[in-house]
């Protein structure tokens, strides 16, 4: 569904991306791991065309993203820090969102019922705090009921019921087969709503295969250690990439 | 396209800015139309005030705008919509919103009170060096990352054109004053905005008879069909080169 093809990226003299390589696939939920500033949000933003990459392509459905930007109706984003427009009301961002994408009639509204921002729709998003911000994000990325999952960070900052809640709508989601890619640095949500982990590293792609593989290379039977331990490994660099990486 | 316009529009003409903006131009109108009954007075005070404050207010507006705006920008540049059409709409929302300010605020009084050409003009010129400085205001904004950077780029900007390039000017004069330089002070007026703005203005009133030799070659110039085609030109091209060079910019911008 989504092929990430030699991609690379340079902010200044740092490079975030290196001829990177990826492929997600519908139906599978992947978990995009790796330390601050390994690139996680950096490869996001480059999928949904808020950066530009320096060489390289993706591939969304058959279509490029460097050349119609229709693909990215069949995308939903929730951001690791929503940025609204601080003076609109939530009633009138949702109906925005809707006008941009006049062709979709259905919405789903499971999110906005269950965070109950029908009741709030008069308030300004200025005035929002953190977490119903966040609620915002989630119902907004899950509204038109899109095939492509990307979700930066999507428990922090919410409340442990709004947590619950969006964890089982994400659970739902992946079962009726949707591509989910989640960044997250809990792991224990993680483990819960994935099945294919993605660890990066300086840029690079140092695991991508399922959770079972994981736990079987690093002899772990529990996920968090497994994680640790891929951490440990990129440190010490004690295992080629090649011989991990199934890409 | 439009549906961003009418969403960029709605936003900032609701803003307080763009009401305060309107009625300080139609108070400092209203206050000059009854200062004095002469038409061509009215039209030179206006012009004096104009060509000061409307490419100030719309650099550091245009650059406080786009910078207000950004979490608006990011949130449409993940949605199904071509990134020019993000920015343009931003840049026209901007731009609209600075004329019908002018327009409204400098043209009620007039049609209160009467115009003649020289006022029509500027309205004109007053449109022409609003977008002139939010383009150069919309650059500044792409090309950096920090507001206030991008305020003070705007701000240099409009320090240069509206008084050390006349400075310039003056010097240059000066220093050649043994040989003719009708020619180059036309040519270096046509590299100012401002200047050709101003000149524009100055030429549709009587007053172009006391600047002596000099002023006698742009009032013909500027009254000959060629003349007025090349300095509206011009103004185009002034118009055209930020918001151009901005656009550019902003489809290689990383958000």
């Amino acid at each position: 569904m989504i092929s990430v093809k030699h991609l690379s990226k340079k902010f200044g003299k740092l490079q975030v991306l290196k001829e990177f390589n990826l492929e997600f696939e519908l139906g599978n939920s992947y978990a995009l791991m790796g330390p601050n500033g390994s690139g996680k949000t950096t490869l996001i933003k480059t999928i949904l065309g808020m950066v530009i990459p320096d060489s390289g392509d993706i591939i969304v459905g058959s279509q490029s993203i460097k050349g119609d930007v229709n693909y990215r109706k069949q995308i939903g984003y929730m951001p690791q820090i929503g940025h609204y427009p601080a003076n609109m009301k939530i009633g009138q961002l949702f109906s925005m969102m809707k006008d941009m994408r006049p062709e979709i009639k259905e919405y789903d509204l499971e999110l906005v019922e269950a965070f109950g921002l029908e009741q709030m729709k008069e308030k300004s998003m200025g005035t929002l705090s953190g977490g119903t911000r966040q609620k915002v994000s989630a119902a907004l990325a899950f509204l038109f009921n899109p095939e492509i999952l990307i979700l930066d960070e999507p428990t922090a900052g919410l409340d442990p019921i709004a947590v619950e809640v969006l964890k089982a709508k994400i659970k739902k989601e992946r079962e009726e087969g949707k591509l989910i890619l989640i960044t997250s640095h809990i792991l224990s949500d993680l483990e819960e709503l994935t099945n294919r982990a993605i660890y990066i590293y300086e840029g690079e792609v140092f695991f991508s295969d399922t959770i079972e593989e994981l736990k079987e290379i690093t002899g772990e039977s529990k996920f968090s250690p497994a994680i640790a331990k891929l951490m440990q490994w990129t440190l010490k660099k004690k295992s080629s990439k090649t011989q991990l990486s199934h890409v | 396209m439009f549906k961003l316009l009418k969403y960029a529009l709605y936003d900032i003409l609701k803003s307080r800015f763009a009401i305060i903006y309107t009625v300080f131009l139609a108070l400092v109108a209203i206050s000059i139309y009854q200062v004095s009954d002469d038409l061509s007075k009215v039209s030179l005070s206006l012009m004096n005030i104009m060509i000061l404050f409307i490419p100030l207010i719309a650099a550091v507006f245009a650059t406080t705008h786009f910078y207000n705006n950004l979490e608006f920008i990011e949130l449409m540049l993940a949605q199904p919509v071509k990134r020019i059409h993000v920015f343009l709409s931003q840049l026209l929302a901007v731009v609209i919103m600075l004329s019908l300010s002018i327009l409204l605020g400098f043209g009620l009084p007039m049609l209160l009170w009467g115009a003649d050409s020289s006022l029509l003009t500027l309205l004109a010129v007053g449109v022409v060096l609003s977008s002139v400085f939010a383009g150069f205001a919309f650059l500044a904004s792409v090309l950096t990352r920090d507001k206030a950077k991008a305020i003070g780029v705007s701000l240099a900007l409009w320090i240069y054109f509206s008084l050390v390039y006349d400075g310039l000017v003056l010097y240059v004069i000066y220093s050649f004053a043994d040989y003719p330089l009708e020619k180059t002070t036309l040519a270096l007026v046509m590299l100012n905005p401002v200047d050709l703005g101003r000149i524009l203005m100055l030429m549709q009133l009587d007053i172009s008879a006391l600047m002596g030799y000099t002023g006698a070659f742009f009032q013909q110039f500027f009254s000959s069909g060629s003349g007025i085609l090349i300095s509206t030109g011009m103004l185009l091209i002034w118009m055209l080169i930020p918001n151009f060079l901005a656009t550019r910019v902003f489809r290689k911008r990383d958000f």
